[in-house]
């Protein structure tokens, strides 16, 4: 089991290190910081001074190593536009963005798994029919359109909700609802075809032919199975906690991390992208690891060494 | 008598294979210093349960896989370095036939198509003589031009089987290794496929190594019968002078657990124990834990594969020569 | 002796395709009775059926009395107490008939819930009793153990003890053996036997292997096509086989020992059940077939005491076959 983890946690360190040169890559060969940030009228010698400052100078391959090592270091640079450590000002944005996506992953789970699970149980029926409906217009309609109809029925037309800005918990309705409606069609999907394969399994059978009622062989013995994939795309979600919300909080102006992000990365903060892009990754990365954990708890036969028969 | 056809001397192959996820590598001996020889125009058939090593010798014996240790020599000649223009000449006089005719065949192609495919490989005829030899291969397993149009998903497992049969003869081969061919098809298809392949073979003086798990099948079709158990060969001899006296105590138990019509249960043999594993194969001979007769040497010391009398070898310490035979 | 069993005109289609064409089967208490033919003929369909097991776009019809009762499209409370309480079932793959996410003691021990009136360590208790009695060895510590530790023969050993829990009167098994090795299959075979023995409980043993239910029941019922083409005590059906289609299954069998003979193999494919052939669905294969075979399907009727064929050829069948007998 230690060796299963070992080399788990050894290709997690791997992405984040592909992750963060992949960054640093795109960032540097789109544009020149000095430029973007003082502008292209900017003095020369001034524009010198800043690259000095900020080490844009040096050769690209020192820069890069010089990232690293401030990372080991767990120094994750400064914001080239107001010179504020870089994973102060992201930190300082979490709450904001956990307070969208949070509730909206809750609303996920508790719409989008019974939906699937129902719509397996009554597989072909109309509820069935309109469950699955619903759920591909789900996730087949980008966020930014379905952000800008809720918008537009509930803000504009109506006028119940704001349309955007964090004053009160009614603006974030809106960026909350926009977030779990997506969510709960992929999973609703996901959950009802992991079902419908279990139910199709010959043990679905035997429990049956045992005389287990329907509903316990639903409760104690498709479920159980059902979860196993299921997990993997609720591990997904986890993941996208702290940057899953890119779209939905620029078109409602919510001042979380994916919109700092979007600032960041049209001003070629070069430090504070990568600091996000880091936080991104190792919340994937730890989610999967734990992923990978629940699968030898729900699976007994990721646990025990092979056949002892 | 001619030349043997096939000549296997003392191969051997080991796999290293994780027990679990987690495991510590093991070595699995999956064949362990088996010998055959096969004649000419003749059936060698090679019985055994799961993890005997019968479908390992098989391939090893078609060059599929090299053996660890121990030769392959194909009409007097060991088998060619892969990739080579020698190896890929000798591959065409030997094929192989599988127990999944659809696993074995592209259903995204007409059956017709894949039965040509061998031709043009080897550069066989010009178009017009490969078509006329696919027609002429269609007639031969009993089909029609008709069959040779559709995609293997609209025949039945029967028909399958026979298109894969088509196909493997279209190189004119001299020798056909079939492992499990007819296992997965109902009793009266069945039939007819062990039918059409002894005509195919009374006709073109096929040699045949047929591998199986059904004693019956493998009977009816074989000259000659070898068992496997772990590996090894326990017993070897004609096949209906080797089913009608059993010699070594594992053959016993097969030929005793084979039900038959009008036979009742009582009297049969019932092995205890799980089935072999080749992760850990036993000490001594590899069947004494299971062995109704086990004698303490047994557990010691592996049997040699001996003869007996007549054409039969058995390796069991029980079963020496003649003499002990009369004495038993 | 009493009936236990009694399905008559069973049918069964999946999409308007008919696969169980009319079957009537009458079982005796503590009988074993062998369900044979070749994929698709209908022979585990007819007790799923019977168990309102098939999935539910199946359209069942007939009638199936357990001891008199009608079960066929009965309450599911009345289904879940019959279903392993008076009839229990076992399945051919071993490997995934049993939960692979829940232990050995969790399955087994809610079958006895289910059916055994035990509470607390007397449950337990059973469990272990039952994984004892099918030779599962260290049966206390085993319990604990998730299907995947066992080898296939252990697993269709602990399906067997699952299927005892409930004390049932009737054991169906379809195909138990056939994912298994040979010296595998017959210890199955001879446990089966024995619990069946000591538990007087009737069985049903489902199988294409001809030889498998020669030997392990009293009586044969041979299915082609969605119904049953002929219906005979064990010896006699093997030693005499009427039907054209039986004969031709006995005959495509090999021996294992005697003299060896071609094969008779029977020509042509089974019937595709959405264009299934007018009259006899066994005439387009039938050497015996004569003009009146296409018209209408024959029905089973007695040729002796506890026989029946569905032949209109059968005396000329039974000819044809004494004949060659005679040469």
């Amino acid at each position: 089991m230690g060796r299963y983890f070992a080399i788990r946690i050894g290709r997690a360190a791997l992405t984040i290190i592909l992750v963060v040169t992949f960054a640093f890559v795109v960032l540097r060969l789109s544009g020149d910081p000095a430029l973007m940030i003082l502008g292209p009228e900017a003095p020369p010698e001034v524009l010198a001074a800043f690259r000095k400052a900020w080490g844009l100078d040096d050769p690209i391959w020192f820069q890069y190593l010089d990232y690293f090592g401030a990372i080991a270091k767990g120094e994750l640079g400064r914001s080239m536009r107001d010179g504020r450590p870089a994973i102060e000002l992201v930190l300082e944005r979490i709450p904001a963005t956990l307070a969208l996506t949070l509730p909206a992953f809750a609303f996920k789970v508790a719409l989008g798994i019974p939906a699937g699970i129902y719509a397996a149980l009554h597989r072909g029926s109309g509820i069935d029919r309109a469950v699955m409906m619903t759920a591909v217009a789900g996730f087949t309609v980008p966020s930014f359109v379905l952000a800008l109809l809720l918008v537009l029925v509930f803000a504009v037309q109506l006028g119940w909700l704001p349309s955007g800005g964090q004053d009160s918990w009614r603006h974030a309705i809106l960026p909350i609802a926009t977030l779990s409606l997506g969510g709960a069609a992929v999973l609703a999907r996901f959950t009802r075809s992991a079902m419908l394969e279990v139910l199709g399994q010959p043990y679905i059978r035997t429990a049956s032919a045992k005389g287990v009622p329907w509903r316990k062989v639903v409760t104690s013995h498709a479920l159980p199975n059902a979860a196993i994939p299921t997990i993997t795309i609720l591990g997904f979600m986890v993941g996208t906690l702290i940057a899953g919300a890119v779209v939905v909080e620029s078109v409602f102006a919510w001042p979380g991390v994916g919109r700092l992000l979007v600032v960041a990365v049209a001003n070629r903060d070069l430090a504070v992208v990568q600091c996000i892009l880091l936080l991104v990754a190792m919340t994937m990365v730890t989610s999967n690891l734990i992923v990978d954990f629940l699968y030898g708890f729900l699976d007994p036969r990721l646990r025990t060494k092979g056949a002892h028969a | 008598m001619s030349a043997p056809l096939v000549e296997v001397s003392t191969i051997s192959r080991s796999y290293s294979m994780r027990s679990g996820m987690f495991g510590r590598a093991t070595a699995v001996h999956a064949v362990d210093g088996v010998s055959l020889t096969i004649a000419r125009g003749q059936t060698l058939g090679l019985v055994g349960e799961s993890g005997s090593g019968k479908s390992t010798t098989g391939r090893i014996v078609l060059g599929l896989e090299p053996p660890d240790r121990g030769e392959v020599r194909f009409d007097g000649k060991p088998m060619a370095a892969p990739g080579t223009a020698a190896w890929r000449a000798q591959r065409a006089r030997m094929q192989m036939i599988f127990q999944d005719p659809l696993g074995a065949l592209d259903r995204r192609l007409p059956v017709a198509t894949q039965i040509r495919e061998p031709l043009d490989i080897h550069g066989l005829g010009t178009p017009a003589e490969r078509a006329e030899r696919v027609r002429e291969l269609l007639r031969a397993v009993e089909l029609t031009p008709a069959h040779g149009v559709r995609y293997p998903g609209a025949l039945s497992g029967g028909q399958r089987q026979r298109i894969v049969l088509a196909r493997a003869l279209a190189t004119k081969p001299d020798f056909l290794v079939c492992d499990e061919p007819v296992s997965a098809l109902d009793v009266s298809i069945q039939a007819q496929v062990v039918n059409l392949l002894a005509d195919l073979q009374a006709q073109l003086g096929l040699t045949l190594l047929f591998i199986s798990h059904d004693l019956r099948v493998v009977r009816q079709i074989s000259n000659v019968v070898a068992v496997m158990y772990l590996g090894r060969i326990v017993e070897i001899g004609s096949a209906d002078d080797l089913f009608a006296r059993p010699e070594h105590p594992y053959t016993q138990a097969l030929v005793s657990a084979s039900p038959a019509p009008g036979r009742r249960s009582a009297g049969r043999i019932v092995l205890s124990g799980d089935p072999p594993n080749p992760a850990a194969r036993p000490k001594g001979c590899a069947f004494h834990p299971r062995c109704p007769r086990a004698i303490a040497r047994c557990a010691s010391e592996v049997p040699a594969l001996e003869a007996v009398g007549g054409n039969r070898q058995v390796a069991c310490h029980l079963v020496t020569g003649a003499a002990t035979r009369d004495a038993a | 002796m009493p009936q236990l069993v009694s399905i008559r005109d069973l049918r069964v289609a999946f999409s308007g395709v008919p696969v169980l064409r009319g079957v009537d089967i009458n079982l005796h208490k503590g009988e074993a009775l062998g369900l044979v033919g070749e994929s698709g003929s209908g022979k585990s369909v007819t007790w799923l059926a019977a168990l309102g097991l098939l999935p539910r776009h199946a359209k069942v019809t007939g009638s199936v009395r357990l001891e008199g009762r009608e079960i066929l499209g009965a309450p599911a409370t009345e289904l879940d107490h019959v279903r392993g309480g008076r009839i229990a079932m076992i399945f051919q793959d071993p490997a995934s008939a049993l939960n692979p996410v829940l232990t050995i003691r969790r399955q087994l021990c809610e079958a006895l819930a289910l059916h055994r009136d035990l509470q607390g360590n007397a449950v337990k208790a059973e469990a272990r009793r039952l994984l004892d009695l099918v030779g599962i060895p260290d049966a206390g510590r085993r319990l604990e153990a998730y299907p995947h530790e066992f080898s296939g023969g252990q697993v269709q050993r602990i399906m067997i003890a699952m299927a005892l829990a409930g004390n049932p009167d009737l054991l169906i098994a379809d195909e138990p053996t056939t994912a298994l090795d040979a010296t595998i299959q017959a210890q199955i075979l001879e446990l089966l036997s024995t619990v069946r023995r000591e538990m007087s409980m009737a069985m049903v043993l489902i199988s294409h292997d001809l030889g498998v239910v020669a030997e392990n029941c009293d009586r044969v019922a041979v299915m082609y096509a969605g119904r049953i083409v002929e219906q005979a005590p064990s010896n006699q059906l093997f030693a005499d086989p009427v039907h054209p289609y039986a004969q031709g299954l006995i005959g495509a069998l090999p021996p294992l020992d005697g003299p060896r003979r071609r094969l008779t193999a029977i020509p042509g494919t089974v019937p595709d059940p959405a264009h299934m052939p007018d009259g006899c669905a066994f005439a387009p294969r039938c050497a015996l077939a004569a003009e009146p075979c296409g018209l209408a399907a024959p029905s089973l009727a007695p040729i002796a005491n506890d026989r029946t064929v569905a032949c209109i050829r059968a005396e000329a069948s039974r000819r044809a076959l004494l004949g060659i007998a005679a040469e």
